[in-house]
């Protein structure tokens, strides 16, 4: 079936049926995923999918639908379902497809054929290899929940009554190792994972066997301290947590409507002018680039917070019109969903700072690895998240921690950020460099 | 019995033939166990947001899933096209997992019939949208009318139908009809410079004919009493502490420190903290856990489970001795243990896992007032919006977003949110006082294990921890 042709025929459908504008997202998908456990495989899974949304607007009243099944009666009554449906939902002018005509994509390196053609047996050696790998660094690394190996190809059509018809291809793929390590009875898991969008540039499994493997040898003989407030550090691996929090509280419509504890804040102060944010779409391979957003705007990069201050909130195309700005083009959205903003490639920059350099400042601290439970509140500013990791003392790592909270306002945090550091990692769509926070309340004992 | 007895209306999709050659295909490599699972779900979704109805919105899906089990291993492939050769084309991608000669496995099946634990009146489906975003019109005027301090408004309305078809090769043949219901509101309070949120909802395996036991408008007045009552928090105290849990919502403290501990695919894999202690001690006299996914039209009951097994109530932890795991077929045959009926996926791209249905800690006999008065200096947490847990060292958190101060027996200031976090074994150790008033959350509540989310409830009395730890920023 040609999907360009399909969605193109859905909008123009839509429109001889009552809509006065329509818009078609469609995604095709082809999945593999294997995981390995002490040696043996454990689950395959391989398979493709798809699925088509339409949005209509009738009378700046909106409706969407979507489904997986194509067959042309399902897809026809679907149609006269949406513009029936959108006569019942409110009106509201600012509602519509955004006010763009066609533009030239740019080219952004998010495709390797080699990902597909890469044999299904190699891919299985090397979840694998990896699993291996983490019994291989240390025998207190008695159990697994398994290592895998995953790879997704896929495509994205976006089609409107603009005269848009946008599509671009992209690869994933990732090995991932979660390894049990075991003394006197005490187990604790470890986690590490590569991901990327070229095969050639993943981590080696036996590399990433024996990080994850570290990870949890690490927090064998963990403890639980006492109450107080002390620096701390969170690790590139926790620092995306207070990030994606930040994003949240950065969409314009929350900001505007007064649901964000970000509200006017714009130009202001925000973070320490050790803080410089940006969400750049535009990056070659990143793993949240995407030529066109989820209504088709083309994306842009630009700097949130520049050295401290606020330089913007993000808008969709009807939030934007509603508060007199530009579409920033984060619409994010699968086929099943409508577009609402998101992070693309939002990432702390990282300064010119070796970690160690950050832990050997520190008298008494935590420096945080581990992240558990979605405690950020984004009304309020208020952040309280279970924690572990490693205690400071005198500049160096002196013991592991676990089942104690780290608390503060998040906006005191990003003010307290003293020293950024130089080791961010690109593995996934919020990204970030270890940081150190001059105060939080750890709570424990 | 045929197929016209199925509570299905997708049994014409894929005839009884047709399923016949896809297990036999599956298993043409020497496979121990093959399964069909075909699924069709219809859904609407009514997101209400300042005063309008932002949209209207279907969502139709089907698929099936193909599962292949070999030993410990599974092959799993699924398609979205129904078309014979694609199926044919899946069946044979999990066939692979088992890597025996070819050869002929015919299977034979044979209709069965699902239980049906609850009843479904009004289904969503026969209702018209206007009747829907009514509802959510209704939530929105008696939230504004609640208190002129709430400046901000948002509900949403969904509803679900499936119908499911499980076969597989030991002869099964079953199918179900589930509808699901869903409402929720979330409201922002401001007083000066201070604003707070907070939310609520209800739902359940239910038709139209919820709304008879709850109003939209109860709904909406329950968010916006825990934003006003926000509005007045104090930090929340760090440190640790006696905390008393609410009835129902505080469920979600078990859910986490002791739950995903009794699936039994950790424990098979000697992954749990909980694993080979069957017969032990691992809770204090006062804990009777149970999972009872029979409990009629909770959000997380079923009558059959996504294998086709049969929902049902198993008593887990009895009086603090560890009685049992929740199990699905590959678990349940590897480790030699009975089916629980609670082999649950997300949707016909997933492979299913032991999952909770109705989990829930039993009552006891304690006045949950008297379980208040008992403290002397404690937090009474009434409210949550989740937890996690990790499953390796015990180590969980839920967030509270509905706290109090008990000072000398007695409800004090309320506190802002934070999480509280502890040790699954100790807590059941520190479990020291349970109310009378067991009772089950209202219905919203999404389960997440290994990328899937299914739904499930949770349910407790007012229980008593002698000592937890507490997020909060305040150190006095």
């Amino acid at each position: 079936m040609n999907y360009q042709q399909l969605a193109q025929d859905t909008v123009h459908a839509a429109i001889r049926v009552g809509a006065d504008e329509a818009e078609v997202f469609l995604q095709t998908g082809e999945d593999f995923d294997v995981d390995v456990r002490m040696g043996e495989v454990e689950t395959l899974t391989q398979a493709g999918a798809k699925g088509l949304g339409l949005r209509v607007f009738v009378d700046k009243r909106m409706a969407f639908v979507s489904t997986t099944d194509f067959e042309p009666r399902v897809i026809d009554e679907l149609i006269t379902d949406a513009v029936r449906l959108a006569k019942t939902a409110g009106r509201d002018r600012f509602n519509g497809l955004p006010d763009v005509g066609p533009g030239n994509l740019p080219h952004l390196d998010l495709y390797d054929p080699k990902v597909i053609s890469v044999s299904a047996d190699k891919k299985i050696e090397m979840a694998r290899e990896t699993d291996r790998a983490a019994f291989d660094y240390d025998l207190r690394i008695t159990n697994s929940r398994g290592a895998g190996f995953a790879s997704h190809y896929g495509t994205r059509i976006l089609a409107n009554s603009n005269g848009l018809l946008y599509e671009n291809s992209y690869t994933e793929c990732g090995i991932s190792c979660a390894p049990v390590a075991e003394e006197n009875g005490e187990k604790q898991i470890g986690h590490y994972w590569s991901s990327t969008r070229f095969f050639d540039r993943l981590e080696t499994p036996s590399e990433i066997g024996r990080i994850a493997a570290m990870e949890s040898i690490r927090k064998l003989g963990a403890r639980k301290v006492e109450t107080q407030k002390v620096p701390v550090v969170f690790s590139w691996m926790v620092g995306p947590t207070l990030l994606s929090a930040i994003f949240s509280a950065l969409d314009g419509e929350s900001v505007h409507r007064g649901i964000s504890f970000l509200k006017n804040m714009q130009g202001k102060q925000i973070a320490s002018e050790n803080v410089t944010v940006i969400d750049d779409p535009l990056m070659p391979a990143g793993l949240g680039s995407m030529p066109f957003d989820g209504e088709g705007v083309l994306t842009r990069t630009k700097t949130v917070i520049d050295k401290g201050i606020l330089q913007l909130y993000f808008y969709d195309a009807r939030t934007a019109r509603k508060y007199g700005e530009q579409p920033t083009g984060n619409a994010r959205r699968g086929y099943s969903g409508t577009p609402s903003v998101g992070p693309m490639n939002f990432y702390l920059k990282p300064a010119d700072l070796d970690p160690s350099e950050i832990i050997l400042g520190i008298d008494n601290g935590f420096y945080v690895t581990d992240t558990i439970g979605r405690g950020a509140n984004t009304v309020t500013g208020d952040f309280s998240v279970g924690a572990s990791g490693m205690w400071i003392k005198d500049g160096e790592l002196a013991f592991p921690v676990q089942e104690v909270t780290i608390a503060g306002n998040m906006l005191d945090m990003m003010k307290n950020i003293e020293q950024v550091a130089n080791d961010a990692k690109f593995i996934s769509s919020i990204v970030s460099p270890t940081f150190k926070i001059s105060e939080m309340t750890i709570s424990g004992k | 019995m045929d197929e016209s007895i199925f509570r299905s209306d997708i049994g014409h999709l894929l005839p009884k033939e047709s399923i016949e050659i896809l297990l036999s295909t599956a298993l043409s490599l020497g496979g121990d166990f093959a399964e069909v699972y075909m699924e069709r779900t219809r859904s609407t979704s009514i997101p209400l947001e300042e005063r309008k109805i932002r949209s209207a919105q279907v969502r139709v899906g089907q698929g099936v899933g193909i599962r292949v089990i070999s030993g410990e291993k599974t092959g799993y492939a699924y398609s979205d096209n129904l078309d014979m050769d694609r199926l044919l084309e899946a069946a044979d991608v999990a066939a692979h997992i088992a890597n025996g000669p070819r050869a002929e496995h015919p299977v034979r099946i044979t209709a069965q019939l699902a239980p049906d634990y609850y009843t479904v009146t009004i289904n969503p489906d026969d209702c018209s949208i206007t009747s829907k975003t009514a509802l959510l019109k209704r939530a929105n005027k008696a939230a504004f009318a609640y208190d002129h301090r709430i400046k901000q408004v948002d509900a949403y309305y969904l509803d679900s139908e499936s119908d499911v078809i499980v076969a597989n090769s030991k002869g099964l043949w079953i199918a179900d009809h589930e509808s699901m219901i869903r409402i929720g509101v979330s409201c922002l309070a401001t007083q000066g410079n201070i604003s707070r949120s907070a939310s609520y909802g209800g739902g359940g395996r239910i038709g139209m004919e919820y709304f008879d036991t709850i109003s939209p408008e109860e709904i909406a007045r329950e968010a916006c009493r825990m934003a006003i009552v926000q509005l007045d928090s104090i930090p929340a105290p760090a440190g640790t502490m006696p905390v008393v849990i609410n009835n129902a919502w505080g469920g979600v403290l078990f859910h986490e420190a002791v739950g995903h501990g009794l699936e039994a695919d950790f424990n098979r894999k000697n992954m749990s903290i909980y694993s080979g202690r069957i017969g032990e001690k691992v809770a204090s006299e006062l804990c009777t856990v149970v999972d009872d996914a029979a409990l009629p039209n909770l959000r997380g009951s079923y009558n059959m489970d996504d294998e086709g097994t049969p929902g049902q109530r198993k008593v887990l932890i009895e009086k603090g001795i560890l009685r049992g795991y929740m199990t699905d077929y590959l678990n349940g045959k590897l480790m030699k243990l009975p089916l629980t009926g609670n082999g649950r996926r997300e949707s016909y791209h997933d492979i299913p896992y032991p999952r909770m249905s109705c989990f829930f800690m039993d009552a006891g006999d304690s006045d949950p007032e008297e379980i208040i008065k008992s403290v002397e200096k404690g937090v009474y947490a009434a409210n949550f919006s989740g937890g996690q847990v990790d499953i390796t060292n015990g180590n969980f958190v839920f967030m509270l977003t509905e706290g109090y101060l008990i000072e000398n027996g007695k409800l004090g200031a309320p506190i802002r949110g934070a999480t509280l976090i502890g040790n699954g074994p100790d807590i059941l150790t520190k479990v020291v006082m349970v109310g009378s008033d067991l009772k089950h959350d209202p219905g919203i509540g999404t389960c997440g294990k290994n990328g899937q989310g299914v739904p499930t409830s949770v349910g407790m009395p007012t229980v008593k921890i002698s000592e937890m730890t507490v997020g909060g920023t305040s150190t006095e």
